[in-house]
């Protein structure tokens, strides 16, 4: 199953590209993010949260949209 | 009404609108570069009652995005600062300063007397603190976010709507995140986010349109892309804020931005020869320390005064408080000068630190 991902904020510091496509046969969030901590290490020191069809959901939740959205919190104001 | 005339030609406003607008109660936290501009269209759109706190003072930096200030404003508090300016832009209004930190024992009953709360803070320790205690005294919540090109905006605690923690439960820990002065910011950004911002407090009031309550919207400024993120309330998250309502005055504020900042005390400074004192108050502030060697560079002068700093001594900055000398620090910081130590005491604590050792000081 081919999932575009998109980074945000510093995220995109850390896997150089602010959106990819992703060649992924898992099912559970949670599986995705395993496999983009080997790719890029220093994403799991990162804060963020996880939207697919445009709603936040859980880490355990099972990939039901072609994308997937990376949401760390900012803090500047 | 003259003044208002454009919004009461407005069918969905009218007199009946206006009015609710100069009814309404706002507090915006943080006086910055998202605060300046909510506060700008808040007085202009005539909120009834305009609270606007910040313990910050202006710096040269700030004004590539903080539109409320000019170069008169450097070196003085930003919450006195923009309620001069917005005095001078509706005098209607009532506007009131809070030129202090927001902290967990003052804003509970701070925020009991404002019907809505603007987050323009620029760090996750004070983000929370609003969160939870707009929670606990049950009032909405407007937040708003930047990071170099992009921003977020949300309502939260809006009609039973879901609150901050219930898309971000955990506060992030030092280092995680960049705080405050630590990343550069496309000027025009807060601009935009706090325009957005400001949308959303004049809609609740008016109660027309729609509201970004449970809605994360991400929008980037080079791309110009909009996305809104759906946010569920998540009733542990809430519960668990409002059990420990009766502990909230109790807990002490973290750093707020001094990630990297070594603070330390005056003692350690006191018998050490190698060490350039500087006072980074304004020279009109008061107790001032005579006989004693220090040097005398303002907050406000210090990015142009930079070749009066000992490049090889250690520096030990102070101010009144224990707060500008952190934000000196920072400064420098950033020309790439070490060995700079913020001094955790303020000046009057300092000199009585200073008589005790036998040093030639006196107090003026």
């Amino acid at each position: 199953m081919k999932i575009k991902i998109r980074y945000f904020g510093m995220l995109t510091e850390v896997t150089g590209c602010e959106e990819e496509i992703i060649d992924f046969p898992e099912v559970v969030i949670s599986e995705l993010l395993e496999m983009l901590f080997i790719k890029y290490p220093k994403l799991k020191d990162k804060k963020f949260q996880v939207a697919q069809n445009n709603e936040l959901v859980p880490f355990k939740t099972k990939i039901s949209s072609k994308e997937i959205v990376l949401l760390p919190p900012f803090s500047g104001g | 009404m003259d003044r208002y005339n454009r919004h009461i030609i407005l069918s969905e406003i009218g007199h009946k609108g206006q009015e609710k607008l100069s009814k309404s109660k706002v507090l915006v936290v943080g006086a910055g570069g998202l605060g300046c501009p909510v506060l700008q269209y808040l007085a202009a759109a005539g909120i009834g009652t305009l609270g606007i706190i910040d313990y910050d003072v202006v710096e040269l930096s700030n004004l590539q995005r903080q539109i409320l200030f000019g170069t008169s404003s450097l070196g003085k508090n930003k919450a006195n600062e923009a309620k001069a300016k917005l005095q001078d832009l509706n005098q209607t209004i009532n506007i009131i300063a809070y030129p202090e930190q927001l902290t967990y024992q003052n804003a509970i009953e701070l925020f009991g007397q404002f019907d809505i709360i603007v987050d323009g803070t620029d760090n996750f320790e004070t983000r929370y603190l609003i969160n939870d205690a707009c929670v606990i005294t049950n009032t909405t919540l407007v937040f708003g976010a930047i990071y170099k090109f992009q921003g977020q905006v949300a309502v939260f605690n809006y009609n039973g709507g879901p609150s901050y923690r219930c898309a971000f439960p955990d506060k992030p820990k030092k280092g995680d995140v960049p705080n405050c002065s630590e990343v550069g910011v496309l000027g025009v950004l807060p601009g935009i986010i706090g325009s957005m911002m400001c949308n959303e407090v004049l809609k609740i009031i008016l109660g027309i349109g729609h509201i970004l309550s449970g809605e994360l919207m991400c929008y980037d400024a080079l791309s110009n892309q909009n996305q809104i993120i759906k946010i569920k309330r998540c009733e542990t998250e809430i519960e668990s804020v409002i059990l420990n309502k009766n502990n909230f005055q109790n807990q002490k504020m973290n750093d707020l931005c001094s990630s990297d900042i070594n603070e330390v005390s005056i003692e350690a400074f006191l018998n050490n020869k190698n060490v350039q004192f500087i006072d980074v108050r304004e020279l009109h502030e008061q107790p001032k320390i005579k006989n004693f060697n220090v040097i005398k560079i303002p907050l406000s002068a210090l990015e142009s005064q930079l070749e009066l700093i000992s490049l090889i001594k250690d520096k030990a900055i102070f101010c009144q408080s224990g707060i500008r000398s952190k934000t000196a620090v920072s400064i420098l910081k950033k020309y790439n000068i070490n060995n700079c130590y913020s001094i955790r005491e303020g000046a009057s604590e300092i000199i009585g630190y200073i008589n005790k050792s036998n040093n030639n000081v006196i107090h003026e």
